[in-house]
């Protein structure tokens, strides 16, 4: 329970505030202001996990967001979240996490027999190991893998947390806050520039955090807190911590990610778990800073072996130390700054210099501390299984080829600098092409594409002084394009402890004899040894050999082993690393949950939800609904405890016998005005409308160019230049856009506007035989007899002092009509017909019992329209004109259109006059065939006759036509049914069509 | 995500449109012959090109107008956008 590496004082943290906390079960403490990895390493806690494909113990390798090792299981307020970075988790009360991808525990990992019996699954080991023999695949091999090889497990439960989507536009959009962020946010917004300044993590400031420098006469932490506290102030900037961006995209829209609650053990009310925000920048400033890179020597992955810069922030930030025996092994300045925090900290370091007699400030530094520096020496391996022990240590040759004699060393932790790789994510997502910069042995962004400039660390520049300069100038410069303002700042003074260079070193040999792992991705377990093997079978390029080896493919996506794999490539191959080229760069930079991605929109809110003026009725009378598209209907009024069957039956019944009232508000109805409306409509739908009267309705079907049903329904003409034009539900907004397009596009000349009114309108269609006697009282004052309304006609009515249309159309095949109020009367038009209609015993019915009307009258529907069917495939060839032309009609002469046994639709009645036929299920000759049997048509659509008493289905048939009277198979593998059926004709019922005219 | 810039409206996201296809194609004109391979390259046939495309944007959630884009296929740049009607110099 103690915190025993945690230092007296220092820090950030609030040492006020303790947090407990468990990992793997076991309760610590840590402070307010820690990560999770940072209270471990204070609890002396190095054991986190195992690695992915050997299982080697795995402890933190570095302090942010480029860790490779410390993923973990995170449980929180119930819910549990895998892949969480130890070093980005930030410490609650409460807060539980678990190692993952050890089994059975992290201490006793049976998958860790991969490494001692040294079956060393080496690159390729999926490809090979496992390809035969293949029956081994399902139950050996892939079971085997995935349990050994997971990296923690998603929760099945439903996410009761809430993600945000946020939109945003700004004129300067700046990725990172540490000095080139700051110097340019502060800089543009003096002249007035909208600015976002994202940082990833809890604190402002970047490097400034941790490095020993001096701005304008203050601490660098200081300058940042004083620029920060000054933005914040400011309304053109908005300033966000906990934020990640980790995509640019084209046209300079970037996406960040926003943690606004995991970093507390509950969720504030109203706010949500994370917030994902899409930026469109007029200018994005990269300030992403740098990656410090490990160097390769043999046990890399021990435990203990870190980089040196995590050391320092785990000392500078939380106070907390990595070691109480560092050893620091360097090819540069950077691991004496890390040196140097160890000694002030009573602790002493031995600091392994790869390089000769570097000289510099810091070195010198490091010296007076009496810091014990070793030149020309480097770690030859380091020892100890769950934890470094102690290293072999070696002088190493001025060509790096020669190692000397092998000595050991104690020591508790290695700190590793092999120099710095610029954040170039960013940059390269954008379309920069990169380019490598020699001096500093990585790539930097090269020519922009976008609107983006990259500057500091993120582009190679090392010195505070410069960065600076540069970043306050652009962010000055950017903004003046903007805003036309130039407010001149001054840039403050700077001290810094100029460096040395660096050494171009970056893996050490293997000593005579010994075969030491040496890892190049600490996550995905790529050594050297298995890129060797990659390019001794044949691969080259860089891409193929990340494949090959899965090196850099693992959720860091190889932040810390891309550069060291490319050195490798390009030493064996003899190239330089430049023209070995890095892989590319692909967004996110960084994991983001799914539920960030996916925001508000699950659930019902995945699609808007619509609903018709009538729907508040329809829910007291007790609708069971169904979505049809976005639209909410009553697929049938529930009566005590009827099932959908039954009272669907008692409704289709009702409105054969007497009348029944159905919601269809829900149909597309487009208003078409104008001298040419009714050639557009000729042109559009298959048949005659340029001598349709006033006042009359015509049904039509209209086609896609390719001769497909697109779409069919009646269209009315209201006067001389308005048409009303009716759509399913389904194909609305297509239809809208189907006329928008010819009428913008192809054919100009005609004067025609289209509108959508489906909302404008309010639907209830009567059908039944006592439908005319129920619409004589509801209209007492116009003439709806057979005469004065005749099938197909048109007029305008008064429904009780609120305006009406009256549409004579039928699609239950019955005496029937459309009644059609404004939307906001659709609730008082409801109830007046069902008061009205109670003499004639109305009910109202839902889609279920419309469905079994129309199916048994061999109406077509969405499930014969289902865009693989012609005119003639619905027996509506009768509506093709052949002498006027219109969209998709020259498509109709095509030979698969035009042959004899051209599939039909027909009527299927099971034998036994018993079994409902499936939808979708196959119609066969024989139901004994050898697979494939050769299937014939299928179900469309299934429905209880209610004329007959018996199923009856629609099916889409090969030589429909013929096959009238034959019987065959209907035959669903999915529902297990094979089913004896007759193929009749698709109009079961009526086939005269004298019902609708009566 | 694109940003474009509908002629009518000014500049508007990607999610406000729908993609319409090539904007070169030409119907043919109506009660006119065409042959069976005039009829396919018009309903089927597409050059998939890389590079500068001319291409059909509608502003489906803005003013509903069909528009002509002028779009770089590879690297999503635009270079100009057109009204239906108006003439591709
Ligand atoms: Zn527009």
């Amino acid at each position: 329970m103690t915190q025993a590496f945690r230092i007296e004082n220092g820090g950030l943290i609030n040492r006020d505030k303790k947090l407990s906390f468990k990992f793997n079960g076991k309760t610590y403490l840590g402070y307010e202001g820690d990560t999770l990895a940072s209270a471990l390493l204070a609890n002396g806690v190095h054991l986190v996990g195992r690695s992915f494909k050997y299982h080697r113990p795995r402890g933190f390798f570095g302090a942010g967001v480029d860790e490779p090792y410390a993923v973990v299981q995170l449980f929180r307020n119930g819910e549990t979240e895998p892949n969480i970075k130890a070093t980005e988790q930030e410490l609650f009360e409460g807060l539980e996490a678990k190692s993952v991808n050890c089994w059975p525990s992290v201490n006793f990992d049976v998958g860790a027999i991969n490494n001692f019996l040294k079956i060393f699954l080496p690159a390729g080991f999926y490809y090979k190991t496992f390809m035969w023999p293949k029956s081994f695949w399902y139950r050996i091999y892939e079971p085997f893998i995935r349990k050994a090889a997971g990296l923690g497990v998603a929760s099945t439960k439903h996410d009761k947390e809430r993600y945000e989507h946020k939109y945003e536009y700004c004129d300067l959009l700046i990725a990172g806050s540490g000095p080139s962020g700051l110097a340019g946010a502060y800089a543009a917004a003096k002249n007035g520039a909208k600015v976002i300044l994202a940082e990833d993590k809890p604190r402002f400031g970047g490097s400034l955090l941790t490095s020993d420098v001096n701005i304008g006469n203050q601490s660098g932490k200081d300058w940042a807190e004083g620029i920060i506290a000054e933005l914040k102030t400011m309304p053109n900037v908005v300033v966000k911590n906990r934020s990640q961006i980790f995509g640019y995209y084209d046209h300079n829209m970037l996406v960040m990610s926003e943690k606004v609650s995991d970093h507390l053990p509950l969720t504030k009310k109203y706010h949500p778990n994370k917030r994902l925000w899409y930026i469109r920048a007029k200018e994005v400033l990269i300030s992403s800073g740098s990656i410090e890179r490990p160097i390769v020597f043999g046990n890399n992955d021990t435990p203990g072996v870190m980089l040196s810069s995590a050391a320092k922030e785990y000392l500078k930030v939380y106070g907390v130390l990595v070691g109480r025996k560092p050893l620091v092994f360097t090819n540069n300045d950077s691991g004496y700054e890390t040196a140097i925090e160890f000694k002030k900290h009573g602790v002493d370091p031995v600091v392994l210099d790869s390089r000769k007699n570097p000289e510099s400030e810091i070195i010198d530094e490091a010296k007076n501390l009496g810091i014990n520096i070793k030149y020309s020496y480097v770690v030859v391996a380091a020892q100890g299984y769950k934890k470094v022990k102690s290293a072999d240590i070696a002088s190493i040759s001025e060509d790096k080829k020669q190692l000397g004699k092998i000595e050991n060393i104690q020591c508790d932790c290695i700190c590793v600098s092999g120099f710095w790789t610029p954040t170039i994510h960013l940059a390269s997502q954008s379309g920069n092409k990169t380019k490598f910069k020699e001096e500093i042995d990585a790539f930097i962004p090269g020519q922009s594409k976008q609107n983006e400039i990259t500057l500091g660390a993120a582009n190679g520049v090392f010195s505070l002084e410069e960065t600076l300069k540069t970043s306050f100038t652009a962010g000055s410069e950017l903004s003046k394009k903007i805003t036309e303002n130039d407010n001149k700042i001054a840039i403050p003074n700077v001290v810094e402890k100029k460096s040395s260079q660096h050494d171009k070193f970056w893996c050490v040999p293997l000593p005579k004899g010994k075969n030491y792992k040496r890892f190049l991705d600490f996550q995905n377990d790529v050594a050297v040894s298995d890129v060797e093997i990659a390019l001794r079978e044949g691969y080259r390029s860089i891409e193929h050999v990340k494949r090959y080896t899965t090196l850099g493919m693992a959720t860091d996506q190889g932040k810390t082993s891309n550069l060291n794999g490319l050195q490798l490539v390009s030493e064996i191959e003899n190239k330089v690393v430049p023209a070995v080229g890095h892989t590319t760069f692909r967004p996110p930079y960084t994991p983001v949950s799914i539920g960030a991605i996916v925001g508000r929109e699950v659930g019902k809110h995945s699609k808007p939800t619509r609903k018709s003026p009538m729907h508040s009725w329809h829910e007291k009378n007790n609708a069971v609904f169904v979505d049809a598209g976005v639209w909410l209907r009553p697929r049938y009024y529930k009566r005590g405890n009827e099932n959908l069957f039954e009272g669907s039956k008692r409704e289709a019944k009702n409105v054969r016998t007497n009348v029944g009232v159905c919601d269809v508000t829900t149909l597309g109805k487009i208003d078409i005005k104008g001298p040419d409306a009714a050639e557009l409509l000729n042109r559009v739908y298959t048949n005659a409308w340029l001598k349709l009267p006033v006042g009359k309705a015509r049904y039509g079907v209209m086609l896609r160019e390719d001769g497909i049903v697109m779409d069919d329904g009646t269209t009315t003409r209201i006067s001389e230049n308005h048409y009303h034009m009716t759509t399913t539900t389904a194909q609305a907004a297509n239809v809208l856009s189907h006329l928008e397009y010819y009428l913008q596009l192809v054919w100009p000349e005609l004067n025609v506007n289209v509108v959508s009114t489906t909302e404008q309108w309010a639907g209830a269609a009567i059908a039944g035989p006592k439908s005319r006697d129920l619409l004589q009282k509801l209209f007492p004052n116009s003439d709806v007899s057979n005469e004065g309304l005749p099938f197909m006609g048109y007029m305008e009515g008064d429904l009780f002092g609120v305006k009406a249309r009256i549409y004579r159309i039928s699609f239950s095949g019955e005496l029937a009509y459309e009644v059609n109020v404004a939307s906001d009367y659709g609730n008082f038009m409801w109830e007046k017909i069902i008061e009205v209609g109670e003499e004639f015993n109305i009910q109202p019915y839902g889609t279920e019992a419309l469905s079994t009307l129309r199916i048994e009258m061999g109406h077509v529907a969405g499930s014969e329209l289902d865009g693989r069917t012609i005119p003639y495939d619905n027996a509506l060839e009768g509506l093709v004109s052949k002498k006027k032309d219109f969209i998709g009609k020259r498509s109709l002469q095509r030979s698969a259109f035009i042959t004899e046994d051209r599939q039909r639709i027909v009527g299927v009645v099971p034998l036994d006059k018993q079994t409902s036929i499936p939808e979708g299920s196959h119609l066969v000759k024989n139901d004994k065939a050898p697979l494939p049997n050769p299937k014939l048509g299928h179900i469309s659509a299934s429905c209880w006759s209610v004329e007959y008493d018996n199923p009856f289905s629609l099916a889409i048939l090969k030589d429909g036509k013929n096959m009238i009277g034959q019987k065959l198979f209907a035959m669903s593998p999915l529902k297990n049914k094979v089913i004896p059926v007759e193929i009749v004709s698709s109009h079961y019922v009526d086939p005269k069509g004298e019902r609708v005219r009566s | 995500m694109l940003h474009i810039n509908c002629p009518h409206c000014g500049m508007r996201s990607q999610n406000e449109f729908s993609y319409g296809g090539d904007a070169s194609v030409k119907r043919p004109e109506l009660n006119k012959e065409v042959s069976d391979q005039d009829w396919d390259n018009f309903v089927y046939n597409r050059k998939s090109l890389r590079g500068k495309h001319l291409e059909l944007w509608q502003h489906i959630s803005g003013c509903r107008q069909w528009i002509k884009v002028e779009r770089d296929t590879a690297t999503h740049e635009i270079f100009r956008t057109f009204k239906a009607d108006e003439e591709v110099a």
